[in-house]
């Protein structure tokens, strides 16, 4: 089987006397879905910063293989080479769509920016673009002029997902994408991710504390406590016999609709 | 002829945390051999482990002890031994599973739930979804809900997707749990005709049937899961 599209080894992390990355390992697969479980605290969200290279860790290497099948250490790189893998390669999707967007320019400007970012100048096709994605995360390309701050907070966080899969990336970063969302919208997103992710071959790292959306979603799950993981595996597998404390823990604690 | 699924020496417990620690032993030395175009139906006591060994041979439960041989591939692999890709690469190809309850998709429609697994074995999303309406029709499946998502369906309905989901891609190994719990007369002889002509094509089938009716009609032989005498 394939190379590992990213591969991080004994990552350490201190904020203070708080271990918040205690000697992670990790890797994804090409086409891989990734859900990094945990609680408030645990360190998911750390890591997936420390993945996407956003954030420093104090030791431990962070690997990505492009397409050409090089190897780059994320945190050796440039701030500009990490720029350009963040354009070219890489999505990341934040929680809150205000930190993923620009607000002051249109849904259509914020979808091609990240197309001009990549090196697109033909006006035309940009436009198209964007409109053809503004239709695939079900949204009306008719309303391309208007500015975010028009939309609701599922329409917002799904324009977030048009503007960073226009590129093609071949790995998208989420953290906890459908937090802060009703419930009704959340299911909405959650499928249509889904869809997205199969439909694309995305290989997708994603933090969240909703079990349901990590069963829905994920192929294989990595449950984290204290900046450790404490279990990780096939997705159902880790649900269904969970063997570490802390995860049956978890797992018992969903509510049943 | 080499078995389809072998099963040997496997072992599974449970250690409940969350209960002060208390463990128990639900399987132990479990053996099991099925051959292409054989029928076996788990038989024993309710709570003896049929639905954990089922569990197991799916990949669901990890097992403590032993190894789950299954012809994959051209080769043998051990599905207890496997890494969450390589299940998922033998779910896809090899290994199929039909469970009591359909796991609902939001707004995935019947025909697409059972397409799906078509679709992931490279089959063209036309082509699958012919598959997937064929198989609905000859379930009895009314034409309006095959485009419907299965959420409001009721039991038997959303059993018979699962059935349609489970017999759609010829799987060389299929694992049936109380696949007819939920239906009627007529539809208990459309899933007895699958399963004959899942066997027929050679794939090694392995299930739970209450129904003693449909068990002694599909099934080639029993094996019996005892319950092991209390170990605590």
């Amino acid at each position: 089987m394939s190379a590992p599209l990213l591969e991080a080894a004994n990552l350490q992390l201190r904020f203070g006397a708080v271990r918040a990355l205690d000697g992670v390992d990790i890797e994804i697969f090409p086409g891989e879905v990734v859900a990094i479980v945990g609680e408030s605290g645990s360190g998911k969200s750390t890591l997936l910063r420390v993945l996407a290279g956003n954030m420093d860790a104090d030791a431990g290497t962070v690997l990505y293989r492009d397409a050409g099948g090089e190897a780059h250490d994320i945190h050796a790189l440039s701030e500009a080479g990490r720029r350009k893998l963040m354009r070219s390669d890489w999505g990341f999707v934040h929680q809150n769509a205000r930190d993923g967007l620009r607000m002051g320019i249109s849904a259509g400007g914020n979808v091609g920016e990240r197309l001009m970012a990549a090196g697109d100048r033909n006006y035309a096709h940009i436009r198209a673009e964007a409109a053809d994605w503004m239709a695939r995360v079900e949204m009306d390309p008719a309303r391309i002029d208007e500015p975010p701050k028009n939309f609701s907070g599922g329409m917002q966080q799904r324009l977030q997902i048009a503007r960073c899969l226009v590129t093609n990336p071949r790995l998208v970063f989420m953290d906890e994408p459908t937090g802060g969302l009703d419930v009704s919208v959340q299911a909405r997103l959650l499928d249509l991710i889904r869809g997205l992710v199969s439909q694309l071959g995305l290989a997708v790292f994603f933090v969240t504390h909703d079990i349901a959306a990590a069963r829905l979603l994920a192929h294989r799950i990595v449950v984290m406590r204290h900046g450790r993981i404490v279990e990780e595996g096939l997705a159902d597998r880790v649900l269904d016999d969970p063997r570490h404390a802390y995860t049956q823990l978890l797992v018992s604690s969903v509510l049943a609709a | 002829m080499s078995a389809a699924l072998e099963v040997q020496a496997l072992a599974k417990g449970f250690t409940l945390h969350l209960q002060g620690g208390i463990g128990f032993q639900v399987l132990k030395s479990e053996a099991l051999a099925v051959m292409p175009g054989e029928c076996v139906a788990l038989t024993g006591p309710s709570g003896a482990g049929k639905s954990t060994l089922m569990r197991c041979l799916q990949g669901n439960y990890g097992a403590d002890a032993g190894r789950i041989m299954l012809a994959h591939r051209g080769g043998l692999t051990d599905l207890a031994a496997a890494d969450a890709r390589l299940v998922r690469e033998i779910r896809r190809e090899t290994l199929g599973y039909v469970s009591q309850f359909l796991r609902v998709i939001p707004r995935v429609s019947a025909r697409d739930v059972v397409a799906e697994p078509l679709i992931d074995r490279g089959m063209a999303p036309e082509a699958a979804r012919e598959r997937a309406t064929a198989l609905l029709t000859r379930l009895n499946l009314p034409p309006r809900l095959h485009g419907l998502p299965p959420a409001t369906f009721s039991g038997g309905e959303q059993q018979r997707v699962n059935l349609a989901r489970g017999f759609a891609p010829d799987y060389p190994i299929l694992l049936l749990d109380e696949p007819t719990a939920s239906l009627d007369a007529a539809n208990r002889e459309v899933v007895i005709g699958l399963i004959h002509e899942a066997k027929a094509r050679g794939a090694a089938l392995v299930g739970i049937f209450h129904d003693i009716e449909v068990r002694d009609r599909v099934a080639d032989r029993f094996h019996e899961i005892l319950p092991l005498e209390d170990a605590a």
